[in-house]
């Protein structure tokens, strides 16, 4: 049979003209003699590169990918908006595209009438539209408003009406991208129904979407997209735990950069050997007293004091395969490795660790000292691990303090707030602390499914 | 090229719907709505004839009587020419939305934008007739059958630099600015506030070049001046040439087309 949408090979560049070129004039054009001539590009930007698929009739094709990755380019080729530069785009029966819903409305007259005009651009004929038009307002639900002007409407009744119109088309291939969250809970189970409504009807839906949910729950077929190459394709389940993948790797490597980036600035810092009184107060006694006080937010400015006698040379986190990162699951057992150099043999040390969220909220806070080690002496490079079995914490980011000090808090190098990972979870829970629990249920309670 | 313009067939119910909805917006919220399409060239006509009868009666020869009737065959079509011109040189920046977000014939927006125009030089034709019975000017009208085709090279001609200058300003949004003045020049440039014989003798040359010069004295000979309208080969010969820049101005728009989407 043949498919829905036959993308081949279909590459798009677009010309980015240098400034000088954008504020060309006629006469410059006319004197270049490139008015009929091609504008030359000075530069160009590949958006899409030799993507090919196929959606086979009743399909429901997702594609995913991050910002900038050339889903909607993709999209606006498929819908004929721009043509692609290279390869060729065959798409079987009429078109509705779900791109920007309501472009055509002219804000003064009203809903009624921009419905008919909507409906004409998008290739129904008048009575076409007179045949849908109730199913349409009630689609909208916009019984009440339809013959107010337009540019009367709040923004989700003007998208629920621009959705509502594009819809009852009754295309052969529906284009969607990204609208689904133009509504509230109940517009949007609508217009998963009619989706549904539509596969039933054997016809094919191109979905673009940032939902991987949606994708999972409700394509038959997924396709990602990343800086305009195709990534991979298939069942959606497989493609988008691709994509996570990559995601993860891609946030590993930002966050890397940035505690580089902090670890250089906090470098440039002379060791001081008076404690720093970040705001007049003194230097705190461990990590834990600290934590106190970070919790009002004012003192958690990140950076590095001490006097350095005791240094921290280099720290990493690592998760269960051992290797450094900054990206786990939750519920990994993760290690941090410190190695850090004392000048000249040492006696009185405290080793310190302080785990906080996003909010700046205190996780966790522990050090030596308070687990009672004793000190007896440090001397020369050695190393520091602090072994968690299990870090049950919800998603979301943490830093890190770690501190070699005295026991009466002076400083010997304090690295305040400059390590971060990322706590990623298949579980949307919320809180701070994930206690190890299950649910059990008795009686005639059923469900499906569940995660613990 | 030829296929798209095959193409514009299909697109009449667009169009037709796209001007409807282009009258209806233009007045909608004034209290008068569409009278002032009436009122505007009435009020025109009123300002001028006051200043050209009480201000300077001497400005043209006696045989030019009702000046201001003159003038008004000219003026009524010129501003459907330079608006036309004017809004279409904007309509593919403003319909943006349109062309990057849906799939749409771009080449509709500067037509719609003339034939909208076209309607409003429609509504200001009853105020014309009204004066010229008033006046008891004497019309022949077989001569009137002429008007339809002067109607038709007027549009044919705007089309077609409406589709060039729509495309071009995409591109080249000096033009916009730029096209005001231009527009200025050309109103003085065409007998339109005076007539091809009260120009001087060697600017004769002149006026003949330009297009616009045959358009307004094909309607100064129908709606004005008494006997034959003596100006057919003119008209025909310009509208042999409106075909021409239709089709060299649609050749441009649809050279440039893909790029709309990307430069709007």
């Amino acid at each position: 049979m043949k498919p829905a949408i036959d993308i081949i090979n279909v590459s798009k560049v677009y010309r980015r003209y240098a400034r000088r070129r954008q504020f060309a004039t006629l006469k410059s054009a006319l004197l270049d003699g490139s008015l009929l001539g091609d504008l030359k590009p000075d530069e160009t930007f590949q958006a899409l590169r030799n993507v090919s698929f196929s959606v086979p009739k009743g399909c429901t094709y997702g594609v995913i990918g991050s910002n900038g990755s050339g889903k909607s380019t993709l999209l606006k080729c498929v819908a004929g908006i721009t043509r692609p530069t290279e390869g060729e785009v065959k798409v079987d029966g009429r078109i509705s595209a779900l791109i920007e819903l309501g472009a055509g409305f002219h804000p003064e007259i009203s809903g009624r009438e921009n419905i008919f005009i909507n409906g004409i651009m998008l290739g129904l004929s008048k009575k076409e539209v007179q045949r849908r038009f109730d199913e349409i307002v009630e689609f909208a639900d916009m019984q009440d408003f339809i013959d107010a002007p337009v540019k009367t409407y709040s923004s989700g009744m003007y998208m629920r009406l621009g959705f509502a119109v594009a819809i009852h088309v009754d295309p052969e291939v529906l284009l969607v991208d990204e609208v689904l969250a133009v509504g509230d809970q109940g517009f949007t189970h609508k217009c998963l129904d009619k989706f549904s409504d539509f596969r039933r009807r054997n016809k094919s839906i191109l979905l673009v979407t940032h939902s991987l949910d949606l994708v999972e729950k409700f394509c038959d077929e997924a396709h990602w997209l990343d800086k305009g190459v195709s990534k991979g394709e298939g069942d959606p389940k497989k493609v988008v735990a691709a994509y996570i993948m990559n995601v993860e790797d891609s946030e590993e490597h930002s966050l890397a950069k940035a505690e580089a980036a902090r670890l250089a600035a906090s470098a440039s810092e002379v060791p001081q050997a008076p404690p720093p009184d970040v705001d007049g107060e003194k230097a705190p006694e461990n990590p834990v007293d600290d934590a106190e006080t970070t919790r009002d937010g004012f003192k958690a400015t990140e950076g590095r004091w001490g006097t350095r006698e005791i240094e921290i040379t280099q720290v990493s986190i690592s998760g269960p395969d051992g290797e450094s990162g900054h990206v786990f699951q939750s519920g990994d057992d993760i290690t941090v490795h410190m190695t850090m150099t004392a000048k000249e043999p040492m006696t009185d040390f405290v080793f310190g660790l302080g785990l906080f969220n996003a909010d700046g909220v205190c996780v966790y806070g522990t050090n030596t000292n308070l687990e009672e080690f004793q000190p007896s002496e440090i001397v020369g490079e050695c190393s520091v691990r602090f072994e968690m079995d299990r870090l049950d914490l919800v998603e979301g980011t943490y830093r890190l303090d770690l501190a070699a000090h005295k026991a009466d808090g002076y400083p010997y190098d304090y690295h305040r707030l400059l390590y971060t990972f990322r706590i990623k979870s298949r579980v949307r829970d919320v809180g701070i602390y994930r206690p190890a629990h299950r649910w059990t249920f008795g009686g005639g309670i059923t469900f499906k499914g569940g995660t613990t | 090229m030829f296929s798209s313009l095959a193409k514009l067939g299909r697109y009449r119910a667009l169009i037709l719907t796209l001007v409807v909805r282009d009258l209806k917006a233009r007045y909608r919220g004034s209290v008068l709505g569409f009278f002032w399409s009436f009122f505007n060239p009435a009020l025109l006509l009123f300002i001028y004839t006051f200043v050209f009868t009480k201000v300077l009666p001497s400005s043209h020869p006696a045989s030019m009587e009702p000046f201001a009737l003159f003038m008004f065959c000219g003026i009524l079509p010129w501003t459907w020419f330079s608006a036309s011109l004017l809004e279409s040189s904007n309509t593919l920046i403003a319909g943006g939305n349109l062309i990057k977000k849906v799939m749409f014939p771009a080449e509709v927006l500067p037509i719609v934008t003339v034939l909208a125009n076209m309607v409003h030089f429609f509504l200001g034709l009853p105020i014309l007739a009204a004066f010229v019975l008033y006046y008891q000017r004497p019309i022949d009208p077989l001569e009137l059958l002429w008007l339809p085709v002067i109607v038709l090279v007027q549009l044919i001609l705007s089309t077609g630099l409406a589709l060039f200058l729509s495309a071009l300003t995409v591109h080249f949004r000096d033009l916009k600015d730029l096209l005001g003045n231009l527009l200025t020049l050309w109103f003085f440039a065409t007998p339109i506030i005076y007539s091809v014989e009260m120009a001087p003798r060697d600017m004769q040359w002149w006026l003949n070049i330009n297009p616009m010069t045959h358009l307004m004295r094909s309607y100064q000979e129908v709606l004005f001046f008494d006997g034959p309208f003596g100006h057919q080969r003119w008209l025909l010969g310009l509208g042999v040439g409106s075909i021409v820049v239709f089709l060299a101005g649609y050749f441009v728009f649809d050279r440039l087309r893909d790029s709309f989407a990307e430069e709007v």
